[in-house]
């Protein structure tokens, strides 16, 4: 039934530019400041204050129309756009309308089939961001805190050419990554500098008309953008399929219900009344400029994804992984630099141990209790054989528990591994006397017990026997 | 007649720094004096919202301790007022509207602190029409103000509080602001110098916006002079207005000298066709022969598109206007509607009795010529009509140097003769306007008058031409003496 239904979604993200200053007044953007402490009277919109723009808005912006292979515009507008809400100051949002900063990007996404798919990106444009009104603890009445009011925001749209909730995920993650690699936002979306709205509509396969759409509010984790999405494309099949219509119409969605909800229909929305900010003066960008914002451009994820698999060796899937965080990218190059160890094995333990303990902590990578330098220490001596893969992961937790350097924690916990062929074949030869009923089984055909035996000799030498020793000595003593 | 024997009261700024400067009197003294007329007099003419006698006597002593020591800047201990559209620290602001009725400013304006720095004197703020909408100060919360040439006359608007206090020797000097005249139109009716600058030649900041790409600060005075010491002060960039421009600000008092010999005057047919009183015309006429006596030559310019300035006006100002004014939601300052049932309640009623009729008029019409279906109709096209309009002065600045005109149509109105009729009142404006929408630097001089009301010449430069309309409208003054009569009651 589903089959016969196409999707298509676009998507618009709001990501905070990471400026000091607010993109019109000098007041800070710090998050998490006591309400109304970081607003001046021009974020309040008092009397007779004026917008003056932030260079380094401008300049993030620049920053990203490159990122993403889109146009820096030579000249872009700010235009306001007038309605009331008590967390709007001035009545009108100071924004680009008709000429936008940035236009016409793309971007690729690996789609299911693991093919890259082109998602085109329409504009961003640089608006300033709304006060929060906060209804929690007040009798019948509302506060308003006006610290986020007037920090920059870069809205993205995208075309409408996502065609399923994984790949709108994937595409957020992919932008989220570059601002990030940018370093022109902190993408964090529990702190409201990552927001993402979502049109989703639906077609009968092989239609080229766009199916009713509707924009769902309100997506504040991708866990819930992806859940809103699947939500919202079912409703709407099983509407059709009903009989039913779609309604144009914003939905929020509500992750304690799982589902969207209908917030208000387009026929009430607002005219904004767009018209270009007389305050302010067009943004006149020159070649000069957008040249030398281009030579600050850092690698970009694909570029050291394709770098990872060419000069590392990496397997592609872990290449992705890798590059998805800089600072995950920067470790594992940190880390392989200064080891013997192949890359891979270092990808190994940077996917598997390292990204294990930072989940389980809930810690950054740039906040690693182990550094690359020392994880690198670690990966030699499995190299050079002084350890078993085994023993390192208990070198591992103890370096990530306490600190210190791989050798003194094998040196301190006498972990240096045992490759002493006659000390094993001792070892082998007294766990054989000790399992006379293991040893016939075994030799009855009951081969599974191999297991058994490298456990004992294990176990007598405290894991500390070459493994690859013991299984060779085992089998050649059981044949 | 000696200068220094006038009553200060009769003083120019200029005559009053050199009475300062000689020690004749003091800024004490000089203040004292003024606040003591402000008090006898304001009360017929209704120029002052506010008075700021204690502040003003406080800054005076500074400033004559200042001038002991050997200190203060160019206006050192010279008084002048304010327009209350102005925000000025701790000091009452209203725009003449009951929406601020009771708006303390935290902050001063950048004129306000340039001309402090400077050293003049703050002696109040002035009655003005609503946000600086009217043409005759009628639509001020605080009443009309009365025009001191004839009671029952208007002294025009918007900074008809300013002009009548200028007018009336009540200050030598007052800060005004023009949007489509309002400092130019005023200054004619009360036979009073006002300039108003090139579009960002002044910073707007901490003034309140009427229609922002039109809005621009000036001065009224008795005297250009007057008006070019206080513009040197007042003028530079701000780097807190983004329209404001960064070019050097020349001496304008040192470029008031010099002959007006070669000086090419464009006269305007249109400015003198049936829509101008003919006694007024004829006055107007009369300072053209005078200036082309001084030594300037007349020659006739066209601006096809003039017609179209006060309709593209009409559309601009209030399209700002409408957005500007959105903040005044009863929110953050400002009226608030007591006990508001919802949100909407408290913007309806906040707003509502917040605003006066022609505040409200002009919102409706912005938000109307801005609105969906309509925007390209009304707003656009007013947008390609204001380019030809600039258009039309830069073809005419390239044969001319000045144009010169009448400031407005008719001499002082009287007091609701034009309330009920809005279109009529906003063609009182029909010369001024132009300058506004082109940006371009405009001075209004006393130049006669007719049946005992002034009338002023109107002089438009081309961009940043402030230094040679100043010296044309100086050596005018050096010439005439219309700008030394005074309202018989007021001598």
């Amino acid at each position: 039934m589903k089959a016969s239904w196409e999707v298509v979604i676009g998507l618009e993200i709001h990501t905070q530019l990471a400026t000091r200053s607010k993109i019109f007044s000098a007041a800070s953007t710090t998050y998490g400041a006591e309400p109304n402490t970081q607003a001046c009277l021009v974020d309040l919109g008092y009397p007779g204050t004026l917008p003056v723009l932030n260079e380094e808005a401008v300049r993030m912006a620049c920053k990203f129309g490159l990122a993403v292979n889109a146009t820096v515009a030579s000249r872009s507008v700010f235009a306001r756009k007038n309605y009331f809400y008590p967390d709007l100051p001035k009545g009108y949002q100071i924004s680009q309308f008709e000429l936008p900063i940035v236009v016409g990007g793309e971007l690729f996404i690996t789609d299911a089939d693991g093919n890259d798919r082109r998602i085109g990106i329409t504009r961003a444009h640089l608006e300033e961001d709304a006060g929060k009104s906060i209804h929690e603890g007040l009798d019948h009445s509302s506060g308003i805190d006006l610290n986020r009011a007037g920090t920059p925001l870069l809205e993205i749209v995208s075309e409408p050419d996502l065609r399923s909730a994984k790949e709108a995920v994937a595409y957020l993650r992919k932008i989220r990554t570059i601002v990030r690699y940018l370093g022109i936002s902190d993408g964090n979306m529990q702190e409201g500098s990552f927001r993402c709205d979502a049109n989703v509509s639906v077609r009968p396969c092989g239609q080229t008309e766009l199916g009713t759409r509707t924009e769902l509010k309100n997506l504040n984790s991708f866990r819930f953008i992806e859940k809103a999405i699947d939500f919202e494309i079912e409703r709407q099949i099983e509407l059709i399929e009903d009989g039913g219509t779609v309604v144009q119409e914003t939905r929020l969605y509500d992750s304690d219900r799982g589902e969207t909800r209908s917030m208000r229909t387009k026929e009430e929305a607002n005219d904004y009344r767009y018209f270009p900010d007389p305050d302010l003066l067009p943004v006149e960008i020159e070649d000069d400029y957008v040249e030398a914002v281009r030579a600050t451009l850092p690698e970009l994820p694909d570029a050291k994804q394709q770098r990872f698999i060419t000069e590392y060796k990496v397997k592609p899937d872990d290449a992705g992984a890798l590059t998805a965080s800089l600072a995950l990218a920067d470790y594992f190059e940190a880390t392989t630099a200064a080891s013997d160890a192949a890359a891979q094995v270092v990808a190994n333990w940077v996917m598997g141990g390292l990204s294990g303990a930072l989940n389980r902590d809930s810690l950054d990578i740039a906040a690693s209790r182990v550094t690359a330098t020392a994880l690198a220490g670690l990966l030699d001596r499995i190299h050079d054989k002084t350890i078993s893969g085994k023993i390192a992961k208990e070198v591992f937790e103890a370096m990530w528990a306490a600190g210190g350097s791989a050798d003194a924690i094998i040196e301190a916990k006498g972990l240096r591994q045992i490759t002493d062929h006659s000390a094993i074949e001792a070892v082998v030869d007294s766990v054989i006397a000790a399992s006379p009923d293991q040893v016939a089984e075994y030799k009855s055909g009951k081969e599974k017990l191999m297991g058994y035996f490298v456990g004992q000799v294990m176990q007598a030498t405290g894991g500390k026997a070459n493994p690859g020793q013991v299984n060779s000595i085992l089998k050649k003593k059981l044949s | 007649m000696s200068q220094s024997s006038q009553e200060l009261h009769l003083q120019t700024l200029t005559q009053l720094a050199a009475g300062l400067d000689s020690g004749e009197f003091s800024s004490v003294e000089l203040t004292q004096e003024l606040l003591a007329r402000i008090e006898n007099l304001n009360a017929t003419l209704n120029a002052f919202v506010t008075v700021t006698a204690d502040q003003a006597l406080a800054a005076a002593r500074r400033a004559d301790e200042n001038r002991a020591a050997g200190n203060g800047g160019a206006l050192n201990g010279l008084p002048l007022v304010h327009k209350d559209i102005f925000c000025t620290q701790g000091v009452l602001t209203t725009c003449g509207s009951r929406m601020l009725e009771n708006f303390v400013s935290p902050y001063d304006a950048a004129i306000v602190e340039r001309l402090a720095s400077a050293g003049a004197i703050m002696l109040g703020k002035t009655n003005m029409d609503e946000f600086a909408m009217g043409s005759s100060n009628e639509t001020s919360y605080f009443g009309p103000v009365r025009n001191p040439w004839d009671l029952e006359r208007s002294p025009g608007g918007s900074s008809g509080g300013s002009a009548a206090a200028v007018a009336g020797r009540l200050v030598p000097a007052a800060t005004g602001t023009d949007t489509g005249g309002s400092i130019r139109q005023p200054a004619a009716l009360t036979g009073t110098v006002g300039i108003k600058p090139t579009y960002g030649r002044v910073s707007r900041y901490g003034m309140i916006a009427f229609a922002s790409s039109l809005d621009q600060a000036g001065v009224i005075t008795r005297s250009a002079e007057d008006a070019a010491l206080l513009l040197g002060s007042m003028a530079g960039f701000d780097e807190r207005d983004s329209t404001s421009i960064d070019r050097p600000v020349p001496d304008y008092v040192a470029g008031l000298s010099g002959s007006l010999k070669g000086l090419r005057v464009g006269i305007v047919r249109q400015h003198f066709d049936a829509g101008l009183d003919v006694q007024c015309g004829a006055v107007v006429r009369g300072s053209l022969a005078e200036l082309e006596s001084l030594g300037a030559t007349l020659t006739e310019v066209d601006l096809p598109n003039l017609d179209l300035s006060v309709p593209t006006y009409c559309v601009v100002a209030p399209a700002e206007c409408s957005s500007n004014l959105s903040r005044f939601d009863g929110v953050r300052f400002g009226r608030r509607a007591e006990n508001p049932v919802d949100l909407l309640d408290l913007y309806c009623r906040s707003r509502g009795e917040g605003f006066g009729a022609e505040v409200k008029r002009r919102i409706m019409t912005g938000t109307y010529v801005l609105s969906a279906g309509y925007y390209d109709a009304y707003y656009l096209k007013a947008q390609q009509v204001r380019a030809l309009i600039s258009d039309d002065f830069k073809k005419a600045f390239a044969r001319v140097d000045v144009i010169a005109g009448p400031t407005a149509p008719t001499p002082a109105f009287r007091l609701g003769d034009k309330t009920d009729d809005p279109i009529t009142m906003y063609l009182n404006d029909i010369y001024t306007t132009g300058a506004n929408l082109a940006g371009l630097p405009a001075i209004s001089v006393p130049c006669g008058f007719v049946e005992e009301l002034p009338i002023g010449l109107h002089l438009v430069g081309p961009h940043f031409g402030e230094e040679m309309i100043l010296r044309c409208a100086h050596q005018y003054q050096q010439n005439t003496d219309w700008h030394n009569a005074a309202p018989e009651a007021y001598r």
